[in-house]
């Protein structure tokens, strides 16, 4: 399977990622080599075996339902380029 | 051309847990901004989230009592969006396996009952909430709410007018209240609703375009932004326009839906399992301990009040419209078994004085003085009448019904020469009326009954009033 050019640029559109002509060039190549190789697997006969999404036949770990707070508000927002009043500031961000 | 519109409903229920679906900060509600978070509400980097056994518990309850089946097996999967409410980039939702399925509810409306399948329930985490009002140029960022448990309820587009939309969600609600998953809260958001609106000329087997009306927070609400929006829609296609499928939100002020303008690509969710969490694997045993545990649900206590109380559908349907206020009602009969009066009075006194049906159980007036101001009036102590004014006077004062009917020496006049008496005098006071009376003008005889509870402050037995009356004038 090869990859386009477009789907690379819509696929770091969604990570907004910004990439020069020469970087999707490369990356196109690139993703559709490793597109290539995992496409060996197809070879592979998977008919009788059950779809999973997960190597482990075992149930999600449960917690129970208690309250534990580990941080405070000042350590939450210690790595955040701007806060305020305990918000988070972020640019703008509503659609119009 | 006669239009029929088709309407299906995304429910979005906050699970009423301690702490968050995949981490352990708090759910409480109005609390100071990011001050119930943890490493992994914040999506910091080597974080993983586990599981919260309680939210999954009452996800399935919901499908239960919402005639679910429930997938042994489901799994989580990664919504894929970018915008700082969420920010690890993606919610942890559930996508093609979801934890319940095939349910439905049965609605009943302005005379007609209806089956509304429930495509599925599944659970998510809700996202953090956005500030923009404050400031021009930046957006403030609360993640309290980021990963609070919700369960998702999707209909299927079986809904056809805004009373039955309604309908839904409040038999919806009060079914969550019921087994205590949710608080249905709509005000603080606890319970919102998302409606797929489109409309087909009526016969049309293909669906028209729909469009999707966001976060609805209230029942009125709720009808006016669907029939606003079925308006729009048909008054669009007689216009030779089309419809666009978009998302809008509803304005209450302007009663008007408004498009949220969204850019021109769809939304590309790339949902995928979420490798961080494995799948959710449920046994049949988990599934029926947690059918047995369930309370009695609406439909059944209705069922039970008609047949086995004999009250009527409308009359149960009205006490069990609320779990607070059916156990009300219930807790009465321990004192006073009598079903009809103590229904009576709840409906046709109690309610008309309380704001809110859900907080009765914070009623001053509790069960137990209740039922006995009833049962003062059954025995005779009192007449309906006096109930009906003493019972203002129990809210007030916080005294009971004994004491009220003590103090102001309010019990009845039930000794007949007494009542006898008062009505000869009467009688004598108005010799006209007893004539006309006595000549076919029956209706005097409310004149009469007026004039003698008059006299008596309304402390008469109306019963023996009316006999002895009869007899006197009837003898004139």
């Amino acid at each position: 399977m090869k990859i386009s050019k477009k789907d690379v640029i819509n696929t770091a559109e969604l990570a907004r990622l910004e990439f020069s002509d020469e970087q999707v060039e490369k990356f196109t190549s690139q993703l559709g080599n490793i597109l290539e190789y995992i496409e060996d697997l197809n070879e592979l006969d998977t008919k009788k075996i059950k779809p999973t999404s997960y190597g482990l036949e075992i149930s999600t770990p449960l917690r129970e339902d208690e309250v534990n707070q580990t941080i405070t508000v000042e350590e939450a927002l210690q790595n955040a380029p701007q806060s305020e009043d305990g918000f988070f500031v972020v640019p703008k961000v509503i659609e119009d | 051309m006669e239009f029929e519109p088709v309407i299906g409903l995304e429910v979005h229920a906050q699970l009423l847990t301690e702490s968050k679906i995949f981490s352990s900060a708090s759910t409480k509600f109005g609390s100071k901004p990011n001050s119930q978070v943890t490493p992994v509400c914040l999506g910091m980097p080597g974080v993983l989230p586990v599981f919260n056994k309680k939210a999954l518990e009452f996800a399935v309850k919901a499908g239960l009592a919402t005639n679910c089946e429930i997938s042994e097996e489901s799994r989580f999967a990664r919504k894929n969006y970018f915008y700082p409410d969420l920010p690890k980039g993606y919610q942890i939702s559930q996508y093609d396996m979801p934890l319940c399925q095939f349910g439905k509810l049965d609605i009943k409306c302005e005379g007609y009952e209806k089956t509304i399948r429930i495509t599925r329930i599944h659970l998510e985490e809700d996202a953090g909430k956005l500030i923009h009002e404050d400031s021009e140029t930046e957006s403030y960022v609360d993640l309290n709410r980021a990963g609070v448990p919700l369960i998702e309820i999707v209909s299927e587009p079986d809904i056809s007018t805004s009373e039955e939309a309604v309908e839904y969600v409040k038999k919806l609600r009060n079914i969550l209240k019921y087994i205590g998953v949710c608080d249905g809260n709509m005000e603080e958001g606890s319970l919102r609703c998302d409606a797929n609106i489109s409309v087909r000329p009526k016969g049309e087997k293909k669906l028209g375009t729909k469009a999707e009306i966001k976060n609805i927070n209230s029942f009125r609400f709720i009808q006016k932004a669907i029939d606003y929006e079925i308006k729009r829609q048909i008054t669009s296609i007689q216009n030779g326009e089309k419809v666009a499928q978009e998302t809008r939100l509803f304005d209450s002020e302007k009663g008007v839906t408004f498009s949220m303008r969204s850019k021109e690509e769809a939304h590309d969710y790339r949902y995928f399992p979420d490798p961080d969490l494995l799948p959710v694997l449920v046994s049949k045993e988990y599934i029926n301990n947690l059918k047995v545990s369930l309370p009695e649900l609406p439909d059944q206590k209705l069922q039970r009040f008609t047949e086995k109380l004999l009250l009527s559908k409308n009359d149960a349907g009205i006490l069990t419209s609320s779990k607070p206020l059916s156990d009300y009602f219930e807790k009465c009969l321990k004192y006073l078994d009598n079903p009809k009066v103590v229904s009576n009075w709840i409906i046709n006194e109690l309610l008309s004085v309380l704001d809110d049906e859900d907080k009765i159980g914070e009623f001053q007036v509790k069960p137990k003085d209740m039922a006995k101001l009833l049962e003062l009036t059954e025995n005779g102590k009192i007449n309906g009448k006096i109930a009906k004014e003493i019972f203002p006077e129990m809210i007030s004062s916080g005294k009971s019904a004994d004491t009220i009917v003590e103090e102001k020496n309010l019990s009845q006049i039930t000794d007949q020469s007494e009542i006898e008496t008062t009505i000869k005098d009467i009688i004598e006071a108005n010799p006209k009326e007893a004539q006309r009376y006595s000549e076919g003008e029956e209706k005097l005889l409310g004149f009469f009954v007026g004039q003698i509870m008059k006299e008596t402050k309304g402390k008469a037995n109306p019963k023996i009033v009316n006999e002895i009356l009869k007899r006197l004038l009837g003898s004139n």
